[in-house]
Parts: structure tokens; sequence; C-alpha cells
């Protein structure tokens, strides 16, 4: 046990305070909040008036300052739970349990959000609203393992055996997301070979990948704000018998 | 006096929103007989479940033999028994197949053995019929079989005398009374009366809990 | 004098190890035999499924040579996922789940017994089985073998895969649903790579890298999935 306890930073097992932690996110989320609020907007902006079009489809492409962010942070989001199971399963942590459980549905609806956009863009771009693309297929697949996830939190009563069980899961899941993404190329080119396709495409010049870079890292912050307001949420429901947690509230 | 075989350091459970057990901090040493008292839901099997490390939902510490039970976990699987609400009877498997898979997950014990502790549990001429042609009874003997097989120094065991006529908790009564004068340790819960007398020692959760 | 000591000493412990994994197999087997009923109906439903198709779609012989390998492999697959639930659920009601994780003995081993015994109730009739609904579905002669060696190599990965969900959702009433929801997802790469292989074998091209895919999941499963299979028993027990 003494060697576990020394491995870590301080400011690691503080964490494992509800307390601590519910505080200190609550410091850090005006800031994120700001961030995202000013990237988003300037991004999006940016994105949509003063980044040139694109010489094969035109203004349809605009839609990767949503779609690909959310495709990267879908699965940012899966790995950040995964980690977060990961530890409190070994350090019994309390606060990662319920980061992980925060994860599940923001990743979830980002995984959504990166197929409707992809099913958008797909509609002008091959003519048809899906198509069997291999990170369309990736994305969906993401989504079933996000959706597992969820369903078996909720299936099980007991919240410390839900948080152990969805940890089990994710991890499982966290091995495996490279072998079916590496799998699901594969298929895709033994089925459709070379459709061009719509992320990896050669040489964007800068004024179109800058914005794209400024609505990732907007992103991420927006992602930030969510999971710590979640997070916060969580920390209140599941210690709402602790003292702290009672003055928290009659002070309001 | 002896070391203490398991110590229990300000253990901490709660479940579905009751704290079951807070502070509670005991030591059972070697020859000692300790039983677990408290009403219904008073949290009795779940204490027994985390003593055994069937649960991990607690928090507080576990020594065994003054080493945490997590780093000692083999040691401490090898010298345990536990009997559960569940027999752990395989209903289609007969007596002796079942003690004889009990006898692969804990290799101190010698199959030879199987017998004569059927013998002893009441059910000869039994060994070859499937469990589920055996009564409720019968299939708690051939759980309570392991008791006369297993070498393991500490007992927990979670109601042993459900579904036992008078004669056989006697028996079972003499039984623990043995294992702890050899040096043995048993926790145990039963609605029973029993007749062990001064060895036992009674730990109630009701008062233990404080509220 | 100590290096034949502690060669001894690990050739005990080999033996041992290996007489725990006969006997769990052997038991396991045992329990199966005796209840006969269970073990064809994962059997059953491999039939009536791939008998859907036609039914369904279309009984055109050429279109059902070209879809056979993979529905084929569905219903492998959804036959495997059917019979998973009870992978551990009647130990876990009668006790005797509590009794194995309390032994001493290697847990790692003990499931990759259990799950051995699954497969040979499961996969390995599946696989014997499929020759059949591939005449039914009019597969080509020459993509038997392929098919064949597929399932025998891609079964027990699936075998391993389920028997997660099974552990994580045994101390659950509802367990047969979610176990899809959860395991599913995770068959796909098997899915791919059997199907593929069966193609392959039609089209006569190379198989040799299918089935070396298919084995290194394999070997990936057996050494990863007992692990993952051991932590959720042990929470599911828990819980």
């Amino acid at each position: 046990m003494s060697e576990k306890k020394n491995w870590m930073p301080r400011w690691f097992y503080q964490l494992a305070s509800p307390r601590w932690s519910y505080n200190i996110m609550g410091k850090l989320l005006p800031g994120f909040a700001i961030c995202a609020a000013l990237l988003l907007i300037g991004g999006t902006i940016w994105a949509l008036m003063f980044a040139p079009e694109d010489y094969q489809q035109g203004n349809s492409f605009r839609i990767i300052y949503i779609h690909v962010p959310s495709a990267i942070l879908a699965q940012s989001c899966y790995m950040l739970m995964a980690v977060a199971g990961a530890i409190g399963l070994i350090w019994k942590m309390k606060v990662a349990d319920m980061v992980a459980k925060s994860c599940a549905p923001i990743g979830a609806s980002i995984a959504v959000l990166a197929l409707a956009t992809g099913a958008i863009w797909g509609k002008p771009t091959w003519g048809s609203w899906w198509v069997w693309d291999a990170r369309l297929t990736s994305m969906l697949i993401l989504l079933f393992l996000y959706l597992g996830v969820i369903a078996l939190h909720s299936a099980i009563e007991n919240e410390a055996t839900a948080a152990q069980s969805s940890a089990v899961l994710s991890l499982v899941g966290l091995v495996n997301i490279p072998i079916i993404k590496y799998s699901v190329e594969w298929w895709n080119t033994l089925h459709q070979p070379a459709t061009f396709t719509l992320t990896e495409r050669p040489a964007m010049p800068a004024e179109m990948w800058v914005p794209l870079l400024v609505m990732v890292i907007g992103f991420y912050c927006m992602f930030a704000v969510s999971l710590m307001m979640r997070t916060r949420n969580e920390i209140l429901y599941r210690e709402r018998r602790a003292s702290w947690v009672r003055e928290l509230l009659e002070k309001q | 006096m002896s070391t203490a075989l398991l110590q229990v350091n300000d253990l901490f459970c709660e479940r579905d929103e009751r704290i079951l057990f807070e502070g509670l901090c005991f030591s059972v040493t070697a020859g000692e007989v300790v039983q677990i008292e408290g009403q219904n839901g008073s949290g009795k099997t779940t204490l027994l479940r985390i003593l055994s490390g069937l649960s991990n939902n607690f928090e507080g510490e576990i020594l065994w033999q003054d080493e945490p039970v997590e780093e000692v976990k083999e040691q401490f699987r090898s010298e345990l028994l536990y009997f559960g609400h569940h027999p752990g009877v395989k209903a289609v498997l007969t007596p002796e197949e079942n003690l004889k898979w009990y006898a692969a997950m804990h290799p101190s014990i010698s199959v030879g053995d199987i017998y004569s502790a059927l013998e002893k549990v009441g059910l000869q001429g039994y060994e070859d019929v499937p469990c589920h042609n055996l009564s409720a009874g019968q299939n708690r003997r051939v759980s309570l079989a392991r008791l006369y097989l297993s070498k393991a120094k500490l007992w927990i065991l979670d109601e042993p005398f459900t579904a036992i006529d008078k004669k056989g908790v006697a028996q079972k009564e003499n039984l623990i009374l043995e294992h702890a004068r050899a040096g043995g340790s048993v926790i145990l819960t039963t609605h029973h009366e029993l007749t062990l007398g001064e060895q036992i020692r009674r730990l109630n959760l009701d008062e233990l809990a404080g509220t | 004098m100590n290096q034949m000591v502690t060669n001894e000493q690990s050739k005990q412990v080999n033996d041992s190890v290996l007489g725990l994994f006969w006997a769990v197999l052997k038991r396991d087997l045992m329990l199966a035999y005796r209840r006969k009923s269970d073990l064809f109906n994962p059997l059953i439903f491999f039939l009536m499924v791939a008998t859907l198709f036609p039914l369904g779609v279309s009984p055109e012989p050429e279109f059902l040579a070209e879809v056979a390998p993979g529905v084929v492999w569905v219903a492998a697959l959804l036959a495997t996922l059917l019979s998973m639930d009870s992978l551990f659920r009647s130990d876990f009601e009668d006790g005797t789940l509590e009794q194995t994780l309390l032994s001493p003995q290697p847990l790692f081993i003990i499931v990759l017994a259990k799950v051995l015994a699954h497969w040979m109730m499961s996969g390995l009739p599946l696989t014997i089985l499929a020759p059949l609904l591939g005449v039914m579905l009019f597969l080509p002669s020459e993509g038997m073998g392929g098919l064949m060696l597929s399932l025998l190599l891609g079964t027990p990965t699936l075998s391993l895969i389920g028997a997660i969900g099974a552990a994580l959702t045994v101390g659950l009433r509802k367990g047969g649903v979610l176990i899809s929801l959860l395991v599913l997802p995770l068959y796909i790469p098997v899915l791919i790579f059997g199907t593929s292989a069966v193609q392959a074998a039609v089209t006569g091209l190379p198989l040799a890298g299918f089935f070396a895919l298919l084995g290194a999941m394999l070997a990936l499963g057996v050494v990863m999935a007992p692990l993952a299979i051991g932590a959720a028993l042990r929470i599911s027990v828990s819980g």
C-alpha cells in the first residue's frame, strides 16, 4: 500500500476527495467556459465567413468544422472514460468513477453529432445520407460501445458496482478500439476501393486548417465545461448526505 | 495473548443509502468463536461477505495475521472456509462429485476424506444420487461436509444451521468447538440458541452501529 | 541442488495447474452433458436463422451463394451469443461461483477452463454443423474448408469475448438482452475477418493471412479475456 501511495503527485490524491474536486472544478469552470465561448464563436465565424471554399465540394465542406472536432472528441472522450474508470478501479477513487460516469452520455452525444454531421455531409458529397465509409462505420461502432457502457451502468443498481463494471467494460472496449478501427478500415478498402476520403485530404491550406484547429480546441474546452458540470452534479448527488454538501445547499 | 488472526479496523459500509456500520473495529484471535448478532437487515451477511473477501464495497482495513488482506489474498483464501446463504452445491452433480470439485478448488483437501465426511453428515448411501433428488436439508449437509474436509483456520459461517435437525445442530456445534480448541477461529451468524456457553463471544451490530 | 529443487517445484505447480484445468473442464462438460437440452438449443437456433434468409430475402442460388459466408457467420455469432448467458448464471445462483472466487486457485485458469468447456459445447458443434448450412445456402464447395477453419479459429474468440459480457451481467436479472448490447460491437473484427476468409476461399485467394489474423485475435483473447472475466466476476459477485 505504502509504495502505491507515493506513485502520484499530491494533487492526484486530493482529487480523491469529492469536496476538493468539487471546489477546484468550480474554480476552473469559468475559465474554460470563457475559452470555449470565444474559441467556438471566433472559430465558427472564421470558418463560415473567411475560410476559402473547397475547390471540389464548394461550401458544403464547411461542415468539417463541426464534424472533425466532434469525431476527434468522441474518441478522446472514450479514452478518458476508460482511464478514469481504471483509476477508479485501481485506487477505489470515487471521483474518478463519477468522471467516468459523466463521460459516457457526453461522449455518446458527441458521437451522434459526428454521425449526423457526417450524414449531412454525405448527401451533397456522395449523393446519399449514409455510406458505409470506414470512418463513419467506426464512429457508429464507437457509439455502440458508448451505449453498451451506458446500458450496463443503468442496469446495475449499486453505484459502486455499476462504476466498476462499466470501468471493466470500457477498458475492454479501449483494447478493442484499435482492432475494430483496423478491421473496419481493411474491410472498407476490400469493398469500396479508393473513394475519396473525407478527412485525410492532401495538404489543406493554412487558411482552412487553422480555423479547424481553433474549433477542435474550442470543442475540447466545451467538453471540459460540460464534463465538469456533470461531475459536479454527480458529486453533489452522491455526497448529498455529507455535511459540506448540506452547508452548501443551505447557503443558497 | 496470541496475535489476532483477523483484525478489522474502522470498517465502514453503506448499502442502499443506509449506513450499515461505521467505525467498526474488532479482532478474532485463534481459538475464538464469534457470533455476529443483529436484527434482520443489520448487515450480518454483508459483514461476513466483506470479511471473506467476496464483497469489496467497504472502506476500512482488514488485516490477516497483521498483514492487509489484499496483499496476502492467496494465503488468506487457502486458510478460509466460507459457508454462505447459497449452499454451493450443484443440483445435477452427486454429493461426491460436488465435494470432489470443492477439493479441486482447495488443494489442501485430500480426496480420500470425502467418503468419511459424507458419512459424518449422515449421507452414506447417497454418494451417487444427484443432489436435486435430495431434500433441502440434505443439500445443506452436503455443503456442511466441507467442515469435516477443510483444513482452513478461519471458518466464516452464515446461518449454517438452517434446515438442519436438532441432532445435526448439536453435532455441528461440537465440531465448531473442536475446531476452536484446535486453534481455529469461527465467525458465524445464526438464529439458533447456541449451547456453546462461555467459549463464544457475541458481537452485536445494532449496538455497534450506534444508530 | 537448489536448481533441481526449484525445477521440481515448478513441475509440481505445473501439474497442479493442469490438474485444476482438467477438473474444471471435466466438471463443466459433465454439467452440460446432464442438461442436454441446453446443448441443442443454440444449434437449432443456428439452423433456424440460416433458414430465415432464403425465406426473407430470396431463394436464388446465385444470391444465396454470395451472402452465404456472411449469413453463416452472423448466425454462428448470434447462436454463440444466445448460449453465453448461461455460462456463469447457474454457478452464480447456486453459490458455486462464490466458492470458486474464494478458492486459492488461480482464477485465470478456472475461467479459461470454463470458457473452453463452453466453447466445446457451443462453438465446436456450430463449426461441425456449418457445412450443412453451407449446403443449404449454396456455398460453393471450395469455400467449405475456409468456412470450417475460420469458424474453428473464430468461435473461441467469440466465446472469450462473450464470457466478459456474461461475467459483467451475471448478477442482473435481465442479463440476456444486455449481453448482446455489450458484446456485439466487440464481435465485429472477428466477423469481418471470418467472413472475408470464407469469401477468399470461395474465390480461391490465399487464406493464410486471414487465419493468421483470426489466430492473433484468439491469442490476444486467451491472454487478456480471462483477466477481464475474472475481474468482472469479482465485481458482479461483490455487488
